[in-house]
């Protein structure tokens, strides 16, 4: 050390180091891990080949079939939003790997806060596609008891679910000191390159540090928010602004199912043990519009998206599973079958999915009896009761089957 | 049982009986634990509950209420204390955007009863945002519910009862009267929190004021029985939802209304009281509702703040043009 550079004194250094323990890169520019090359070859890699060495040929088919029907529903999605059956959409396709990867990578126990574009997590954990719908369907703001599958709703406000995360983290943390017995859990915070530069994102990560709290940062880098690029958010890898707080960070080959799977499971496992919080990023790319009202032939050439149509997460899996003799023309030929029944009762469930009556929106704005709200809810039955003679306009409230509790 | 206590104490009080009596309470916030607080309204906490319940988190109100927030969804009902006023707006996003639609955006599936504490309004002589009264801008959103204690007795109950409630509280606590001493009964609760008070009853014009005004509202009531004016003095408690039925009671009774607050008037809680008042009970009012308020301008320098903030020759001024009109 130069005489006249004094060591930062305010900091256990041996703390620290501890805290970056297990972060396998730590240089300017990281590596990114990838085992499936996009010709579907696996390669090895001395830190996480081990977190895909225990999958059985089921599992492996398992993360193409999920990745199939995820796409097969969004492209379903897509279709019920162009037909005037949805209010919007927001495509996931091209992000299918890092969905599926990371979601395959949860224990029932973990908690996942989802941004608005993971689909893919959700039907990991078991959430019913069509739930999904409701919120693009224009009928709920929710849709889905997240406790039931430990998947929190949407959140729209970009990152505004990050220090969320957190602090559900903190909870779980602290429920093992008064039980040790319960398990090990971690949360997953899932947000994009966009919502990176967002403060929450930041705080977040200050306080998950602070407190050690059990929580994996899950950036899916798509390369754009809706018509910016990552540059501008960026001017480093966003993985490596990890160790500005003092924990890992990895950058994943994010259209790489089996990467995103192992780093996923490192992740997790370190997290859960107590060890602290880890950065994800997964590299990726969003193939089609930012939702069904954007326009990408507006900020991005159509070479940029053909360049990244062989690296197609489904593409390079598929090879793979050719490859080992773990799947054949019949194992496709009956997923596609699966595709189109599923699609065709999603589209029999959104078509049936009704609105609720605007005296519902009076039901939970409060969880205890609030007079306001029965003031103005007596007001608006009034004012609907004096049309009673006249023709029932479709659309309008009827008497609520959700009685508000005042 | 009664102990006479200055707020500050009350509130201390009020925490620790409800860290007592919820295991799965916590407090958050910057500076509340070692030092207990810019007002050492937590003085003592953290030496008896320990780092774990009482945190010092790191300066940043968005990751406080954040993470408030993810531990509420857990389970755990975390108290955050913002330092000043001035200071919430960065956690503003999270309370106005996130806390108060958690219950309604998942259709009454899930809750987060966290309660966030505030001091504020001026009066301390200090400087840039350190006095400000932003509570209109919390009342205007749905799903939030809003209380400002105004003597010690309320303080002590009503951030126990925040800390009860299912919904989101946010506890505006009027930061020039954590001196002011008063008789706490530990044994037996004040009403409803979310209800209004009179505090001094009076036949011929109504006063609606709330935290740190309403020792001026009484001062001034005081004053104007010295002109044989008879002055009803409420203390409105709850700014969300608001008391209406008793400030309707006491308009018809005294057909005159005053509404003050260190807020400025426009789109302030007085108009929204004003409003009401009008809607329900016209024909009782012998005069136009009058607010008294702050102006509309950035909370002034402290060196000027005495003509900013309404007193008790503002509220007599007002109360002899209503009885003029």
């Amino acid at each position: 050390m130069d005489v006249g550079h004094l060591p930062a004194s305010e900091f256990d250094s041996a703390g620290l180091e501890q805290s970056l323990m297990g972060a396998p890169e730590l240089n300017p520019v990281p590596d990114m891990v990838q085992l499936l090359t996009i010709d579907g070859e696996l390669r090895q890699d001395g830190t996480y080949s081990s977190y895909v060495q225990d999958l059985t040929p089921e599992e492996l088919r398992g993360f193409y079939r999920d990745m199939f029907l995820v796409r097969r529903f969004d492209e379903e999605a897509t279709a019920l939003q162009r037909q005037g059956e949805l209010v919007m959409w927001v495509p996931l396709t091209g992000q299918e790997g890092a969905q599926i990867g990371s979601g395959r990578a949860l224990l029932p126990q973990d908690y996942v806060f989802p941004t608005y574009r993971e689909h893919g997590v959700a039907y990991t954990r078991g959430l019913e596609l069509a739930q999904l719908l409701r919120r693009f369907r224009g009928i709920s703001h929710g849709g889905w008891d997240p406790r039931e599958v430990n998947f929190h709703l949407y959140t729209l406000v970009l990152a505004a679910q990050v220090p969320h995360a957190v602090g559900y983290a903190m909870g779980m943390a602290r429920d093992r000191l008064v039980d040790p017995k319960l398990p090990e859990a971690a949360t997953v915070a899932y947000f994009g390159d966009g919502a990176s530069s967002e403060g929450d994102v930041h705080e977040g990560m200050v306080f998950a540090a602070s407190y050690n709290a059990p929580v994996v940062f899950f950036c899916q880098n798509n390369h754009w928010a809706i018509s910016v690029p990552t540059e501008v958010q960026s001017r480093i890898p966003l993985a490596n602004r990890a160790q500005g707080y003092g924990f890992p960070g990895v950058r994943v080959d994010g259209n790489d199912v089996l990467a995103v799977h192992a780093v996923t499971r490192w992740a997790l496992e370190r997290a859960r043990s107590g060890a602290g919080p880890v950065l994800i990023e997964a590299f990726t790319y969003r193939m089609s519009a930012h939702t069904t009202a954007d326009d990408p032939t507006k900020y991005r050439l159509s070479a940029d998206e053909e360049a990244w149509l062989d690296r197609d997460p489904m593409l390079r899996m598929e090879k793979y599973l050719r490859r080992q003799g773990l799947a054949d023309d019949a194992f496709f030929e009956e997923l596609r079958e699966e595709g189109r029944s599923m699609a065709v009762r999603l589209r029999e469930n959104v078509q049936q999915m009704e609105a609720p009556g605007f005296a519902d929106a009076f039901t939970d704005v409060y969880a205890e009896a609030h007079p306001l709200i029965r003031e103005e809810l007596d007001a608006h039955r009034r004012y609907e009761a004096g049309f009673a003679d006249a023709e029932p306009a479709a659309g309008t409230a009827t008497p609520t089957s959700r009685e508000h509790n005042a | 049982m009664s102990t006479t206590m200055t707020m500050a104490k009350a509130i201390n009080a009020g925490l620790r009986a409800a860290l007592e009596s919820h295991p799965n309470s916590l407090l958050m916030g910057e500076d509340i634990g070692s030092l207990g607080g810019v007002y050492r309204v937590t003085e003592g906490l953290k030496a008896d509950f320990g780092a774990d319940r009482v945190m010092d988190t790191p300066l940043a109100e968005s990751g406080i209420i954040g993470t408030a927030i993810g531990l509420a969804l857990r389970g755990y009902l975390p108290v955050c204390e913002i330092q000043f006023d001035g200071f919430v707006f960065p956690g503003f996003n999270q309370i106005t955007t996130q806390l108060a639609k958690m219950h309604s955006r998942s259709e009454g599936a899930l809750s987060a009863p966290v309660v966030i504490r505030i001091p504020y309004g001026g009066g301390i002589g200090s400087i840039e945002h350190h006095s400000e009264s932003p509570e209109a801008l919390f009342a205007h959103t749905a799903g939030l519910r809003i209380i400002t204690p105004s003597n010690p007795q309320d303080a002590y109950w009503m951030i126990q009862q925040a800390v009860d409630c299912k919904d989101p509280v946010i506890v505006f606590e009027p930061k020039r009267r954590y001196w002011l001493k008063g008789d706490v009964d530990t044994t037996a609760p004040t009403s409803d929190p979310f209800s209004a008070h009179i505090v001094r009853e009076g036949t011929d014009a109504t006063i609606v004021a709330y935290g740190p005004l309403v020792p001026v509202a009484l001062a001034a009531a005081a004053a104007a029985e010295e002109d044989g004016r008879s002055v009803e003095v409420v203390d409105l408690r709850s700014i969300s939802p608001i008391d209406f039925d008793t400030v309707t009671e006491s308009v018809r009774k005294t057909g005159r209304l005053i509404v003050t607050h260190e807020a400025p008037t426009f789109g302030g809680i007085g108009g929204e009281i004003a409003a009401r008042v009008a809607e329900r009970a016209f024909l009782s009012l012998e005069a136009p509702v009058l607010r008294v308020g702050g102006f509309h301008m950035p909370y002034p320098v402290a060196k000027v703040e005495e003509h900013y903030l309404p007193d008790i020759d503002r509220l007599l001024e007002a109360l002899d043009r209503s009885f003029a009109y």
